[in-house]
């Protein structure tokens, strides 16, 4: 599972993608245009970026309130992704669902929740299917280091260890829940990875500040889960730049330990990535760089363009659909 | 299908097996799943045989996780599968909520109406013989409060394998409530209804002078009323609802633009009962021609206590029924003359039933 030039560097374009079009989010969001609660990913973008590179599109992902980087990973569409923010018609769930409810089944994104822990179990459903139809395919389940607080996580974990389903638990810890601390939450000597490991899943933590060997641990662990071993369960150290909810810094509201931000920037996983990039000594790295830096320019700013252009559901849409019909 | 002896008797429990059973067999997406499934007493007999006739992937037995089992069964109905799920009581499920609140009844409707959610959940009630402040609520009410969501209470063994089915092969979550009272009630196989559309309810009775709306158990215990009164020459529409969301509100106001008079009959709580949805409905609909106001007979506000020497006084019987009508008709009554309705077992179902739940 060594990583390539060409992999690293999908990673890497993966990762800075995610986090323009969440900055470009950030930049749009006190216009007053996107009216919903967005929990933006920036700084957390890295896992997302790997997993789009070892993931297959008949693979299922199932996420959370902050799903736009998983959304994304999997190969979501951006179009579709943006609009469902903006609430119109043309968004991935016409306008029902805003960015806590992201889907796209054509790239097997089968959803996310709002609630904490909720789309668990609904993943580990989908593994069941994988399994039953037995055609290979694994379920990535995005999770943050809250939903361990709740019982469903035990009771989901416990059903896919028991069936041995193709699951990866992907948890993100980003050591906050809103703006409590992980050590009012959890104690602090008990790893997640481990107390995973102690329901009978195969587990590690992963290094976030070496993406090139988060692809190669990952790597290992998914083909394990699809080679029927059982569920896996990987957690990531990861922080968040913003505030928990909405397109600013809020460093200043102080439920951060001094100098915890700050730190998690200058450890910025993206920036290592592309030190990373440099060792494999490409000689045309930088000229590629520049054609990528210059095309998302564009795809981002056309994909706002169009959406601010595209129409709200009409009431009719919105009334229709609360049953689906035989 | 089997061809049916012309007198061949059967009864509710074995008609749900039955209809699980052929379900089973002509629809390879269709599982069942729950705890108990394959145990010895498989679900009060509702289950049983159909693991060892379908296999390990086709009848699943689970931990006792309600709200996990719930969503793991949204994500295989989006997955292309039909799961259907059983919990003994209906208070367990309460565990649930969430899978069934946020994801089951939502999935179609927030994701753009695009996945659908074909997922039953059996739910069983039980009633009597001591079941409790934990072991016998009615609280069909609350799933009718959910959009997305459809909810069957079949009373007759006549109808539960077509309504059953018909909640099985819809598109929707359907949760389907059983009342541990029906389980036993015998039926000829000639009598079984073949198909019932969610949402039509069934003029069970029919006579002018008023109508009786009710569901599940509760109709059982309305049509012994509605023999009785026969004999004192009052006439009721009694309307088993079948399914109470959707409900068919075009039966009952067509009913009470008749007898002008209505009674609904609830298992539930009083407060924020599907009764009192009911009664408000028809108000609006009928109040105009309304010869009394509408009546609701349901469960006190009080958890049910266990003691069997005191059950009598917490569950809705015929006498009960009977003499709500009486009053509501204005009809003048001795209460010594409603004594043949006196149930003097009221914790059992009959006098095989020797528990233990």
């Amino acid at each position: 599972m060594k990583c390539s030039f060409d992999t690293a560097f999908n990673i890497y374009k993966n990762a800075f993608r995610i986090r323009a079009i969440e900055e470009r989010i950030a930049l749009e969001y006190p216009k007053g245009e996107i009216r919903c609660p967005v929990h933006l990913s920036v700084g957390q973008e890295m896992l997302s970026a790997v997993y789009s590179q070892i993931q297959i599109v008949s693979d299922t992902a199932i996420s959370t309130h902050r799903s736009h980087a998983h959304y994304l990973g999997k190969g979501g569409d951006l179009y579709r992704m943006i609009a469902e923010i903006y609430g119109k018609v043309t968004g991935c769930c016409r306008g029902r669902g805003g960015s806590m409810h992201l889907v796209d089944t054509l790239c097997g994104f089968l959803g996310s929740s709002a609630i904490v822990g909720n789309s668990i179990p609904v993943g580990v459903g989908a593994a069941f299917a994988h399994k039953l139809n037995q055609n290979g395919n694994v379920t990535f389940i995005f999770l943050g280091d809250a939903a361990i607080e709740e019982g469903v996580f035990y009771e989901a974990a416990n059903f896919a260890v028991v069936h041995k389903l193709p699951v990866v638990f992907m948890c993100e810890n980003n050591l906050y829940s809103v703006y409590t601390n992980l050590q009012f939450r959890q104690p602090l000597e008990r790893k997640i990875v481990e107390l995973a490991i102690s329901i009978g899943t195969l587990g590690k933590e992963l290094d976030y500040k070496d993406p090139i060997q988060m692809y190669t641990d990952l790597s290992i662990l998914v083909k394990e889960a699809r080679s029927g071993k059982g569920p896996v369960f990987i957690e990531v150290p990861t922080y968040r730049w913003l505030e928990h909810c909405g397109p600013f810094d809020d460093d200043a509201l102080g439920y951060r330990p001094s100098g915890e931000l700050d730190n998690a920037k200058q450890n910025d996983p993206i920036r290592i990535l592309l030190e990373q990039l440099n060792d494999f000594n490409m000689d045309n790295l930088n000229s590629e760089l520049e054609k990528f830096y210059s095309n998302l320019k564009i795809e981002i700013e056309e994909v706002f363009v169009k959406v601010k252009k595209d129409a709200f559901p009409d009431l009719s849409e919105v009334m229709s659909g609360v049953y689906a019909e035989n | 299908m089997q061809r049916i002896k012309e007198d061949a008797q059967s009864n509710f429990a074995d008609e749900v097996r039955n209809t699980l059973e052929n379900i089973l067999e002509v629809d390879s997406k269709s599982l069942i799943m729950g705890l108990g499934v394959t145990d010895p007493k498989g679900v009060f007999g509702t289950t049983l045989g159909l693991f060892e006739e379908f296999g390990p992937k086709r009848v699943i037995e689970t931990p006792t996780s309600e709200n996990a089992m719930t969503g793991i069964g949204v994500g295989l109905a989006i997955s292309g599968f039909r799961p259907i799920m059983v919990h003994q009581r209906m208070d367990f499920f309460l565990l649930a909520m969430d899978q069934l609140v946020n994801s089951a009844a939502k999935w179609h409707y927030m994701f753009g109406a695009k996945t659908s959610v074909p997922l039953t959940i059996r739910l069983i009630t039980g009633r009597g013989w001591g079941q409790g402040p934990t072991h016998s609520q009615n609280l069909h009410a609350w799933f009718t409060h959910i959009p997305g969501l459809k909810v069957v209470m079949p009373a007759f063994a006549t109808e539960v394998g077509a309504l059953l089915r018909e909640s099985i092969n819809d598109p929707n979550p359907v949760i389907f409530i059983e009342d541990r009272w029906t389980h036993g009630q015998q039926f000829n196989l000639n009598d079984r209804v073949d198909k019932i559309e969610l949402g039509t309810a069934n003029l069970v009775k029919s006579g002018k002078d008023i109508t009786i709306v009710s569901s599940g158990y509760m109709t059982i215990e309305s049509l012994k009323a509605v023999k009785y009164l026969k004999k004192l020459n009052i006439g009721v529409d009694l309307i088993d609802l079948r399914t109470i969301k959707p409900y068919d509100k075009n039966m009952v106001i067509d009913s009470v633009n008749k007898t002008k008079n209505l009674i609904v009959v609830d298992s539930g709580f009083s407060t924020g009962s599907f009764g009192n949805q009911v009664l408000s409905d028809i108000t609006q609909s009928c109040f105009p021609i309304l010869a009394s106001p509408p009546r609701l007979l349901a469960a006190q506000d009080i958890p049910e206590p266990t003691s069997h020497g005191v059950i009598g006084s917490f569950k809705i019987g015929a006498i009960n029924i009977v003499e709500n009508v009486l009053l509501q008709l204005k009809i003048e009554y001795n209460s010594d003359s409603l004594s043949e309705l006196v149930d003097t077992s009221p914790d059992i179902p009959n006098k095989n039933f020797t528990g233990p739940f």
